[in-house]
């Protein structure tokens, strides 16, 4: 495309978006037929997910409690809901129409934290059930070069929470994070699996621009078929590029669905807002309200688990640091490892740098305790960073006692007047560079410093400790 | 008078209901359709904004369901008597457009 | 035979449930081809289940309250791998996977199903002349109609086809029937009795229940099928219904209103017969000890109105789902859209199709509220209107129909004038309430009028007692 990173500088992106998350309930939303994936065609269904005649509706509990936590989780207040018809001809939807809910949903008005601490508004937190499958045989299995189609009903009638975002989100980065927290939280409160690859989570994404500083919001392209948080970013990328350049060139954007090809990179025009269904929704008279009591919602606020912003808030709380500094050790899911370390008197910061950096890959066999005790042994001197990396590296594989490991690798720390010999021959060796060192700007220092600290680490292969190497160089260039 | 309902009106709601219709049908589908609805004029003069919608005869709210498997159902009786199947699901002819 | 009878004879071992089949079937043989009451004649199996229950007999197993007694089924509940049609091209061959509940308890309480009855069309129609296999004819007159839509079940019961017969009613559909045949119909409280399995044409007005030729024959059936059923979410959590114990207590003191604005004093096209007839039950029930007054339902006037929008717009959707695509025949285009429509073109009958736009009219963008909305605010109004009649009333009548049974092909041209037939029962379905039509002598042309009892909500014990008092003041049903 013509547009330079510069041009796009001028534009903001709006988003908003509508994540489906299938619910992990065992049974369908509206009968007793197994929510379950993959095994033959049509094997979970019944009169009701095949829309027989004569079928009627009753709702799952479990997905009412589901959603009920999904509402919770969002701050979302829980309300009485209404399920109402949503009327299309389609062939993966049996009864011709969808029930979902419509002006009452169960959740309305609720927001989400991202990392950095931006709240998210989410509109609205609604049940609905989800359609069968549809399979293109031949042409590729492209849709418009099939020349037929298989349909299996087995998803019909799972269920799924559409959760409604804002349009607050500013690009595509906002949006995967936006995405890949709310992930998170509905996999932590044990709403659904949230597996984006499988389609048990699905985005769909409502894409306008608007020039930098301007309030008022873009006509708006809802795109569709996102099927991962790449294909998420890529899509927005596109489409903020196409609305753009459509503007630029003095045109118009006009309010469309459009559907994201993955293997072009592009998204193309489904239909427009004139061809869009007229759906009829009217109240699904085969269903009651639901009106969840007050002490229910709150049984079920009670048995929730801690949510991924809590955590953070909680850790940075104990390191003493920004929240969004511990959103990577949340998401490793090691932040009560972390908190029990700090309770056995671990060091906090360098918690914080083991954690992020070096056990990326969990934390095996290291307990707490041992965590704790080899960040004070760090503090001590009695290990240098070095050292005690090889130390974590050989606790998470066979545990034991930090004290012991590093006696078995001969991490002793070396006395001072020791450390001062070696100090002073790779001064004496090197008297050009001390002389920089001594009499540099400060970049100039550094960076001596950094090679001086280097041969001395050499030297003493790695026992010395870097901290004190560092005091005893200042100490000799004042002198 | 003007009908209260037109002859386009109702080749749209034929669409929307996936009907054909033929010009003859179209013709005596509006006149009835129209009939009725003039019939049921009679409640535009009703002030009824104070007064809640009904959809439901009788009051129920919270009619829930235990999340438990049913009884396994016999799919071989719906295939049996399907339309078009192949390979245990239902066959259609091509698809034009998505939803 | 009256069921009661049946029962007395068959479970005491004085004639056989085989003969009794046998009878019946016999007598079908005989005027079926005038009458064309079934679409279905389901003979052999009638008689296998004769059997099985003269086995029991035979080894003193206990017997249920309906054993041997063959019944008459409208061919809008489903029956498991018995065809079921709605007397609709488009369901014809279909064989439900499963039982409609009140099949189940019929089964269980060991009644014996004769056949499926032909109906108008998805039971839209009063007169049964929409059906796709023919009209079925008034057995009191074969060039008469026997009313609709359940006019098959009704024709069944009055030509002595079968002792009992099931119909469904969403705007009059068991009692105008009824009157038009000379026997007992019964339309009970919305959720009494489950839909499942009942083929919905308006879901919010459905409501399935018995025929009879005796008030207390139609009492036993209604406690057979009544009862709470976890499967439709609409059913009373409520025990089956008790009235057969408390049929002869009279209605002493039992305040009964007269529906002015139903009767031939209020509505115009009320026939002078069926007003004298109306004239002649309110001193029956004088003369039995209640008090008889005028009563006020104003808004009942707007029934109709309120009716053939709401009807056909929950219509328009539930009959959605006959595409061509799961079950029923197909008629096959080159596209699935192609499809559908060639399907339901092709499938559905003209008053169908005329009901199906009409309510995709009313719900769609732009006049939701002008009709659907609006409808649903008269309904509000008739409920109130009747529960004001109801602080001064105990029950309260009308005439079930305006007229006695009208020629076939008198009133297919003019849909309106056909609709108008239900005028006196429409408000009854709106509200909820049960209602039934007990016959009450001939007009001037010898056909059978009915009378229409209504009662709030749950009140289906005090219809009944003056339905019976009214039924031994008319000659029908003598013990």
């Amino acid at each position: 495309m013509a547009l330079n990173s510069l041009e796009m500088n001028d534009w903001e992106t709006v988003i908003g978006l509508e994540v489906h998350a299938e619910l992990a309930t065992k049974t369908k939303m509206f009968s007793s037929a197994l929510n379950s994936f993959g095994g033959e065609p049509n094997c979970n269904t019944d009169p009701v997910s095949l829309g027989l005649p004569g079928s009627l509706p009753v709702l799952n509990e479990k997905a009412v409690e589901l959603a009920i936590r999904v509402g919770l989780a969002l701050n979302c207040e829980v309300q009485k809901s209404v399920f109402a018809r949503k009327n299309y001809f389609y062939p993966d939807m049996p009864k011709a129409y969808q029930i979902s809910q419509f002006d009452l949903p169960i959740n309305k008005e609720g927001w989400l934290e991202l990392p950095d601490g931006r709240r998210i508004g989410i509109e609205r937190a609604h049940l609905e059930e989800d359609t069968g499958k549809i399979t293109h045989v031949g042409g590729g299995g492209r849709i418009h070069e099939a020349s037929y189609s298989l349909i299996d009903y087995n998803r019909s009638g799972v269920p799924l929470i559409e959760i409604v975002g804002a349009p607050d989100l500013r690009g595509p980065d906002d949006a995967r994070e936006y995405v890949s927290e709310l992930r998170s939280i509905l996999v932590a409160i044990g709403a659904s699996d949230g597996k984006m690859e499988e389609g048990s989570l699905r985005v769909d994404c409502n894409v306008s621009v608007r020039r930098s500083e301007t309030e008022e919001l873009g006509t708006r392209c809802e795109i569709k078929n996102i099927n991962s948080l790449r294909s998420l970013g890529r899509a927005i990328e596109y489409e903020a590029k196409r609305q753009i350049e459509i503007i630029e060139s003095g045109q118009e954007i006009e309010q469309q669905t459009r559907h994201w090809d993955e293997a072009e990179g592009r998204t193309h025009k489904l239909r427009s807002k004139e061809e869009a269904f007229d759906y009829r929704y009217f109240p699904e008279p085969d269903l009651v309200p639901v009106e969840p009591s007050e002490e229910w919602v709150k049984e079920i606020a009670d048995s929730l688990p801690s949510l991924p912003r809590d955590r953070r808030h909680l850790l940075a709380e104990a390191i003493e640091v920004e929240p969004s500094e511990t959103s990577l050790i949340v998401q490793r899911d090691l932040d009560t490892f972390a908190l029990q370390a700090i309770s056995f008197n671990a060091d906090k910061n360098r918690v914080l740098v083991h954690l992020e950096n070096n056990l990326a890959d969990g934390i095996g066999e290291l307990t707490p305790e041992a965590f704790a005790s080899l960040t004070v042994m760090e503090m001590n001197g009695e290990l240098t960073a070095t050292q005690a990396k090889t130390v974590l590296a050989d606790l998470v594989e066979l545990g034991g006692d930090p004290q012991e490991v590093a006696k078995s690798h001969g991490f002793e720390s070396m006395d001072n007047s020791e450390l001062e010999e070696v100090v002073d021959r790779i001064i004496s060796e090197n008297s050009d560079d001390w002389l920089s060192f001594i009499n540099g700007d400060e970049t100039e220092r550094k960076k001596k410093s950094g090679f001086f600290v280097g041969l001395i680490m050499k030297e003493t292969s790695g026992q010395a400790d870097g901290k004190i190497v560092n005091q005893i160089l200042s100490a000799k260039a004042k002198n | 008078m003007v009908q209260r309902i037109s002859r386009e009106e109702v080749a749209h709601v034929a669409r929307l209901a996936q009907l054909a219709l033929s010009e003859d049908e179209l013709d005596a589908f509006t006149s009835q359709l129209a009939a009725v609805l003039d019939h049921a004029a009679d409640l535009e003069a009703l002030n009824v904004d104070d007064v809640e919608p009904s959809t439901h005869p009788f009051p129920l709210k919270n009619v829930l369901r235990i999340d438990d498997p049913g009884e396994v159902f016999a799919i071989e009786e719906v295939i049996e008597v399907a339309p078009e199947v192949e390979e245990g699901q239902f066959r259609v002819p091509r698809i034009l457009g998505e939803s | 035979m009256k069921a009661t009878e049946i029962v007395e004879k068959v479970s005491s071992g004085e004639v056989s449930a085989r003969s009794i089949a046998e009878n019946y079937i016999e007598t079908i043989n005989e005027s079926e081809s005038d009458v064309n009451a079934f679409n279905l004649v389901t003979a052999e199996q009638a008689l296998m289940d004769a059997d099985e229950i003269d086995s029991k007999i035979a080894s003193g197993e206990t017997l249920g309250p309906l054993a041997g007694v063959p019944i008459s089924i409208k061919d809008n509940l489903c029956t498991r791998g018995v065809e079921t049609t709605c007397s609709s091209k488009i369901l014809e061959g279909w064989k439900p996977p499963y039982n409609a509940t009140v099949i189940e308890k019929l089964k269980e309480a060991g009644a014996i199903i004769i056949g499926k009855t032909n109906l108008d069309e998805f039971a839209m129609g009063s007169s049964t002349e929409n059906s796709a296999f023919g009209p079925t004819r008034n057995p009191h007159n074969l060039e008469l109609v026997p009313g609709g839509s359940s006019g098959g079940s009704a024709a069944a019961v009055a030509a002595g086809f079968s002792p009992l017969a099931l119909g469904s009613d969403t705007g009059g559909s068991i009692r105008q029937p009824a009157a038009l045949c000379g026997v007992v119909g019964v339309k009970p409280t919305y959720g009494r009795v489950s839909r499942y399995g009942l083929v919905a044409f308006a879901s919010s007005l459905d409501q399935v229940g018995p025929f009879a030729n005796t008030v207390s024959d139609a009492a036993l059936t209604l406690e057979v099928i009544s009862g709470h059923d976890p499967r439709d979410s609409t059913s009373i959590p409520e025990k089956p219904l008790e009235i057969s114990g408390f049929l002869n207590q009279g209605i002493e003191g039992m305040r009964i209103g007269v529906i002015e604005e139903l009767s031939g004093k209020g509505l115009e096209g009320i026939s002078p017969d069926v007003s004298s007839k109306v004239e002649e039950a309110i001193k029956v029930f004088s003369n039995a000890g209640a008090t008889v007054e005028s009563a006020s339902v104003p808004a009942s006037i707007y029934g109709l109105s309120a009716y053939y929008v709401i009807a056909p717009a929950e219509a328009s959707s539930n009959l959605a789902r006959y595409d061509g695509i799961r079950f029923g025949p197909r008629v096959e285009a080159s596209t699935t859209a192609e499809t559908m429509t060639a399907t339901r073109t092709k499938g559905f009958g003209d008053e169908v199709k005329r009901r199906i736009m009409l309510g995709t009219y009313a719900l769609s963008a732009g006049y939701y509220d002008a009709y659907y909305g609006k409808s649903q605010r008269v309904r509000t109004l008739i409920m109130n209107d009747f529960a004001k009649a109801y602080e001064k009333f105990d029950i309260l009548i009308s005439p079930t129909a305006p007229t006695t049974a009208f020629p076939l092909g008198d009133k297919t041209a003019d849909p309106m004038q056909m609709y108008l037939q239900d005028v006196c029962t429409i408000p009854s379905n709106l509200a909820g309430h049960p209602a039934m039509s007990v016959p009450f002598g001939f007009g001037e042309d010898g056909m059978p009028i009915g009378i229409q009892i209504l009662a709030p909500a749950m009140a289906e014990r005090e219809m009944f007692q003056a339905a019976k008092v009214l039924e031994s003041e008319s000659g029908n049903g003598i013990e």
